[in-house]
This record gives structure tokens, C-alpha cells and sequence, in this order.
């Protein structure tokens, strides 16, 4: 029987060890019913997006506490569009101050959520906006 | 097929791809398919199999570093379980190997089973001839945490690598016919803990009591160990010590002309999968669609007709002749 499983990446790039949110999404996504691959912590861009690009996932969910989203967000998309992977969608979480979301929305990335984000939000965010491809 | 060329020359984009769709059950993909089955026979495929937590994915890890030191390309396949209630999985081996992301001659790609109940995936057959085509000398095949039946392993791979790990309890008396049996290599795992040589002389034993004949062409499976993989250069010599054992035994399945009734156990069962898939699929589809599979298991509830009387029926409806 066929069926188009949505695949979804949940990475946490650069030096931040925090992943109890990553993990608990994982969780989330799950239970949602998609198939997630969770990289761990303390990825560096380009080995998000290789792996991204070897799993054939819908979407990348990135995680970062550490303040270094600037860099690091736009790197994996950018990351992403050199292996040729730029239809995955991009999107990312954390500590982000207000004032950085249009830097990330400018470089690639097509949601932000930040503390106070519910999960059942961010799931139908993934449901409505991810679409899992032919 | 500009597709399997592509795959040929190592593209990961389009190999992954394909991966999806026949693990989505696309048509196309398995049209794809028939172009690529010609095109198969180069890779040696390893399977490790063991419970939940033994280690299987940090020796998998460790068997990478341990080919690519030889020049050796390597595809991983490494599967996760799926949830029976959402579908959902959380597929986490790629945790322990994401150092080799980056190394354009290792390809790792993790497989949920989608209710597959042999400790692996439906489409892991057709992944590995994904990978096989693409050229990797060598396929590592994780199967999910297993128990005592998870053999299909066996089917799929030309050496199996049973991992097992002291202070499971009883030992082994809990996993000694299944799972025991299909092992071309054990290894025992965190091998530092207590019982390791408990757990070593009981496998020694069960190996002695074993018929001459269940030894393929003389082959007694051997008992590797590692131990403390955050000691690095200890444990990769370990790793390296199996990944040798496992080029020997290879060795050993082509110098007795094993392979051939090797291929002739796979090559059956493929037949047999792709048969049900073309035969038994369609059927329970249509019966799902026009709502008829809701109204037989209504009836069966109310044991006004039995299982058996329906599937008579529906063979004599959807089979012309039998």
C-alpha cells in the first residue's frame, strides 16, 4: 500500500549541548506520526545538510539555545543549497530575539519558534506547510 | 534510464530518493526497480542484529572507520521501529555515526520498520541493491533492538554479526534458539562488565553442542570482543579485528562456493515479496477502498461467517486460476 510518510530532520548545530527541547519535538513529531531522524548535538552545518540530503527528509527543524543562530541557520541552508537539496524546507527554534527573525526569514528560513511556541502549534504548522514530496 | 545512471555514478540525491519511494510503495519506484536488479551483485552485505542497547550502531560507527582505513566505499541501512499507534518513529542510529557525514565515500540512511515484524523494513531488500548499484563495496545493515525471532537479517545479508553484551540476565537461555542460530560472528559488546567470560564460555558451550552441519563448510562462528568505546584507540582495534573477521568470512563463502546457495535463499524470497506485493496488495486494497474488508470483519465480530470461508471466497472472486 503506498503512502507518503512525511521525514523530518531535528539537528542542533554548533556548540550547544541543551537538546531537551530538540528531543522532546522529536517526541512530538512522532507522535504526530512522522518518521524523524535526530542527528544529536554539536553539528556543524555541513554535516546537517549532508545527512539531510543522505535521508531524504521534508523538512529541517534546527535548534539552537546558544545565540549563534545568525550563523548558524543560514549556514545549513546555505549548506543545503550547494548539495542541490534547496526544495527541503528550513526552519528553527530557540533563544531569538524578535529583532533576528527577519535575518533568518531573509536567508531561507520559513518559520521561527521561540519559547512559549506550543507543540501542538508547531505540529500544525508541520502539517500544513510541509508536504511530503512525490 | 537516466535515474540508474545517476545512481551508477554515486549520486545520493536521487539514490535516497528512490529509497523514499519504494519505501512509500510508489510504482514508479518499483518500475525503477527492474532496471536496477540487473545491475546488483558487487556489494558484500553485513548485517548486525542484538537487543535493544547492546551496541549495535556505535560497532556500526566503528566498522565504517574500520572499512574506509581499507579504501572501502560503505552504505549503512539502519532501522528504527515504528510506533503501531502514529505511524511515527524516531530513528536515532545516525546519532553514533554522524562523523562520517561528511565523507562523500559513506552513505547513511536510517529505515523506519512501518510494521514490518522481522527486525527490519519492507523496502531494506531494495535498498540495499540501491546502494549496491551505486558501488559501495561493503552494506552494514542495522536491524532494530531484537528479541529471539528477528531473522530476516539472515536473508538479506551474506554474513551476519550477532552482538550480544553481559548481564542480560540468564545470560543467553533467553535468546538461544532464534536469534543464536543465524550468527556468522559474535561479538560480545561493553565487554568490561561483569559476565563477559560467563557470557563467552555459555556461547562456547551451545557452539560445542552444535552438529558438525550447522557449521557452513566447516565455519565455526568465532567470539570477538570490544570494550569501552570512549577508550578510542583500543576500540577501533577492536573494530578492526571484526571487520577483518568479516572479510575472512566472506573470504570463506567464495573459496567453498557458498555464495550461490546464498543467492538462490535471497533470490526465493524476493521472488516471494514481490509476488505478494503484486498479488496480495492490489487485492487488499480494492477491499479497503470499496469499504468490503470493514463489512467481513463487522461479520467475523458477530462470528456470523470465519476467516477461513472469507478467504476462499475472495481467492475465487480475484484469482482465475488455482
Amino acid at each position: 500500500m503506498s503512502s507518503n510518510q512525511i521525514r523530518v530532520m531535528v539537528a542542533k548545530p554548533g556548540l550547544d549541548g541543551h537538546d531537551r527541547g530538540a528531543r522532546v519535538l522529536a517526541r512530538c513529531f512522532r507522535d504526530a506520526g512522522f518518521e524523524v531522524i535526530y542527528t544529536g548535538c554539536h553539528q556543524t552545518p555541513e554535516q546537517i545538510a549532508a545527512a539531510a540530503i543522505q535521508e531524504d527528509v521534508d523538512v529541517v527543524g534546527l535548534s539552537c539555545l546558544s545565540g549563534a543562530h545568525r550563523y548558524l541557520f543560514p549556514a545549513v541552508v546555505e549548506q543545503l543549497r550547494e548539495r542541490g537539496g534547496d526544495d527541503i524546507t528550513v526552519v528553527g527554534g530557540g533563544i531569538i530575539p524578535d529583532q533576528d527573525f527577519q535575518l533568518l526569514y531573509d536567508a531561507g528560513l520559513k518559520a521561527v519558534f521561540v519559547p512559549g511556541a506550543t507543540l501542538d502549534g508547531i505540529v500544525d504548522w508541520f502539517k500544513a506547510n510541509v508536504k511530503p514530496r512525490e | 534510464m537516466e535515474k540508474v545512471k545517476k545512481i551508477q555514478s554515486g549520486d545520493v540525491r536521487t539514490a535516497s530518493r528512490l529509497i523514499r519511494n519504494l519505501e512509500d510503495g510508489s510504482s514508479e519506484a518499483r518500475a525503477t526497480m527492474k532496471h536496477i536488479f540487473p545491475l546488483t551483485g558487487h556489494s558484500h552485505v553485513i548485517g548486525l542484529t542484538g537487543s535493544p542497547g547492546a551496541g549495535k550502531s556505535t560497532l556500526v560507527d566503528g566498522l565504517v572507520e574500520s572499512f574506509r582505513k581499507k579504501g572501502k566505499t560503505v552504505g549503512v541501512l539502519a532501522v528504527d521501529p515504528t510506533s503501531p499507534f502514529t505511524g511515527g518513529a524516531i530513528l536515532g542510529d545516525r546519532i553514533r555515526m554522524q562523523r562520517h557525514a561528511e565523507d562523500p565515500g559513506v552513505f547513511v540512511r536510517s529505515l523506519a520498520t512501518r510494521g514490518a515484524l522481522g527486525g527490519l523494513s519492507k523496502a531494506v531488500g531494495d535498498a540495499i541493491h540501491v546502494m549496491d548499484v551505486m558501488g559501495k563495496d561493503i552494506v552494514l545493515v542495522e536491524t532494530v533492538g531484537t528479541g529471539q525471532q528477528e531473522v530476516d537479517i539472515m536473508n538479506h545479508s551474506h554474513t551476519v554479526v550477532v552482538v550480544l553484551i553481559p548481564g542480560m540476565g540468564d545470560e543467553i537461555q533467553a535468546i538461544k534458539a532464534g536469534i543464536l542460530e543465524i550468527a556468522d560472528i559474535f561479538i560480545i559488546n561493553k565487554a568490561e562488565r561483569e559476565g563477559s567470560s560467563k557470557l563467552r564460555r555459555e556461547i562456547m558451550a551451545m557452539l560445542d553442542m552444535a552438529p558438525e552441519s550447522a557449521f557452513q563448510a566447516g565455519w565455526r562462528p568465532p567470539i570477538l570482543k570490544s570494550e569501552n568505546a570512549f577508550e578510542p584507540v583500543s576500540f577501533s582495534k577492536s573494530l578492526d579485528e571484526l571487520s577483518d573477521t568479516i572479510d575472512e568470512h566472506y573470504k570463506h563463502l567464495v573459496k567453498n562456493g557458498l555464495l550461490g546457495s546464498w543467492a538462490h535463499r535471497k533470490t526465493s524470497m524476493e521472488l516471494n515479496e514481490a509476488i505478494r506485493c503484486s498479488v496480495l496488495d492490489p487485492v487488499l486494497n480494492s477491499l479497503v477502498a470499496n469499504g468490503e474488508l470493514d463489512v467481513m470483519i463487522e461479520k467475523l465480530m458477530k462470528k456470523e461467517t470465519d476467516p477461513y470461508t472469507l478467504a476462499e471466497d475472495i481467492a475465487g472472486r480475484f484469482l482465475k486460476t488455482c
